[in-house]
C-alpha cells in the first residue's frame, strides 16, 4: 500500500516562507495570489495491506515524527 | 559536578560547550556519542548547537528520536539538569522536554551576531549567578530560532515564570526592534515546569572567555557548577 502524508501549518501560525513565495509570485506578475502556505508531502510504501491498520500506523508516524503537532496539521492518503 | 555533552552527527558547538564546561568545572565533561544510550551518571547534560542530522524533516526532529535522547528524557524526568543550546533547544522542543517549537526566522535570514538578552529570573540552576533583569550580551547563529507556542501555552509560560531570557536592547528594554527572529514575546529561552531543563537559542558557551571577546556567558556555567556540586 502506498501512503502519502500532507503536512501543513495550522491556521494562525505565521508562515514567513509562504509570504516570501507570495511576494515572489507577485513580482513575477502573477496577480491576485493570496494566503500562500507552504507545506510538505511525504510518500512511502507500506507492507500493511489492511487499510484500517495502515491508517492507524501512519497516524502514529505523524504524531511521533512526521509532523510537529504544535504547529502542523497532517492529512493521510492511502492507495492500493 | 559531572557533566556530559551529547554529540550528534552534525553537532558543531559540542567542543565549545566542552571548553566552557572545562573552564568552570576544572575537570573534563564526558563527550557522549548519540548512539551511546548508556553513559555514566552525571548532574548536567548539555545538548549542543549545530545541525544535527542536517536539519532533515525539521530542526531537531531526528535527534529527538535518537537512542541517546530516550535516556536524556528519562534522566530529565528524574530531575537531572539539561541545557539545550540552539540546535539543542530545537531538540528539547521536538522531544517535548520544553514547550513550544522553533520556526524559520521571520525575516527568513540566517542571523549570526551578538544580541542582548534579558535574564528574567535569577531563581534557577542556570541563572543564579546573574541578576534578575540583567541584560547580557550573547551571540546567536541560527536560521530557525523563531519561538512559537499557542496562546494558552504562552499564557501558562508567563504565569509560571518559565520564560528564561528575552531579546532586549542594551538598556534591557524588550522591544520589537531587539527581536532578531520574530519570536513570540521576544522569547530567547524557556524552562520546563520544574526549571531543571533550559532551552535557549543564544550561545553562552561561545562568550565565556574574555579572550574571545566577552564572558557574559560564563556565569551560567559557573552557576551550574556551584548549584550542582
Amino acid at each position: 500500500m502506498r501512503a502519502r502524508v500532507h503536512v501543513t501549518l495550522k491556521n494562525g501560525v505565521l508562515d514567513p516562507q509562504g509570504k516570501a513565495i507570495e511576494h515572489a509570485l507577485g513580482a513575477l506578475g502573477f496577480g491576485g495570489v493570496q494566503d500562500v502556505r507552504q507545506g510538505k508531502v511525504i510518500e512511502f510504501q507500506l507492507a500493511e495491506s489492511d487499510p484500517k491498520k495502515a491508517r492507524a500506523e501512519v497516524e502514529a508516524m505523524c504524531e511521533k515524527l512526521l509532523a510537529n503537532t504544535v504547529i502542523e496539521n497532517y492529512a493521510i492518503e492511502l492507495n492500493g | 559536578m559531572k557533566a556530559a555533552v551529547i554529540v550528534f552527527p552534525g553537532s558543531n558547538a559540542d567542543r565549545d560547550a566542552q571548553v566552557a564546561l572545562r573552564q568552570s568545572m576544572g575537570s573534563e565533561p564526558l563527550m557522549v556519542w548519540h548512539k551511546d544510550s548508556d553513559f555514566d551518571k552525571v548532574d548536567l547534560i548539555v545538548l549542543p548547537g549545530g545541525f544535527s542530522y542536517g536539519d532533515y524533516l525539521r530542526c531537531g526532529a531526528m535527534a529527538a528520536h535518537s537512542p541517546v535522547m530516550k535516556e536524556v528524557v528519562a534522566r530529565a524526568g528524574k530531575g537531572v539538569a539539561v541545557l539545550g543550546i540552539c540546535n539543542g533547544f530545537q531538540i528539547l522542543a521536538e522531544a517535548g522536554l520544553v514547550p513550544g517549537t522553533l520556526m524559520r526566522n521571520a525575516n527568513l535570514r540566517f542571523v549570526c551576531r551578538d544580541v542582548m538578552i534579558k535574564v528574567e529570573t535569577s531563581q534557577s540552576l542556570f541563572t543564579a549567578k546573574y541578576e534578575q533583569g540583567q541584560p547580557i550580551r550573547i551571540p546567536v547563529a541560527h536560521h530557525d530560532g523563531n519561538y512559537y507556542a499557542d496562546d494558552d501555552t504562552l499564557a501558562a509560560l508567563e504565569d509560571r515564570g518559565q520564560i528564561a531570557f528575552r531579546y532586549c536592547d542594551a538598556g534591557g528594554r524588550v522591544t520589537p526592534e531587539a527581536n532578531p527572529n520574530g519570536s513570540q514575546h521576544n522569547i530567547a529561552g524557556v524552562y520546563n515546569e520544574t526549571k531543571t531543563v533550559l532551552g535557549l537559542m543564544p550561545h553562552p558557551e561561545r562568550l565565556a572567555d574574555p579572550k574571545l571577546g566577552g564572558d557574559d556567558g560564563r556565569p551560567m556555567f559557573d552557576g551550574l557548577v556551584e548549584a550542582l556540586s
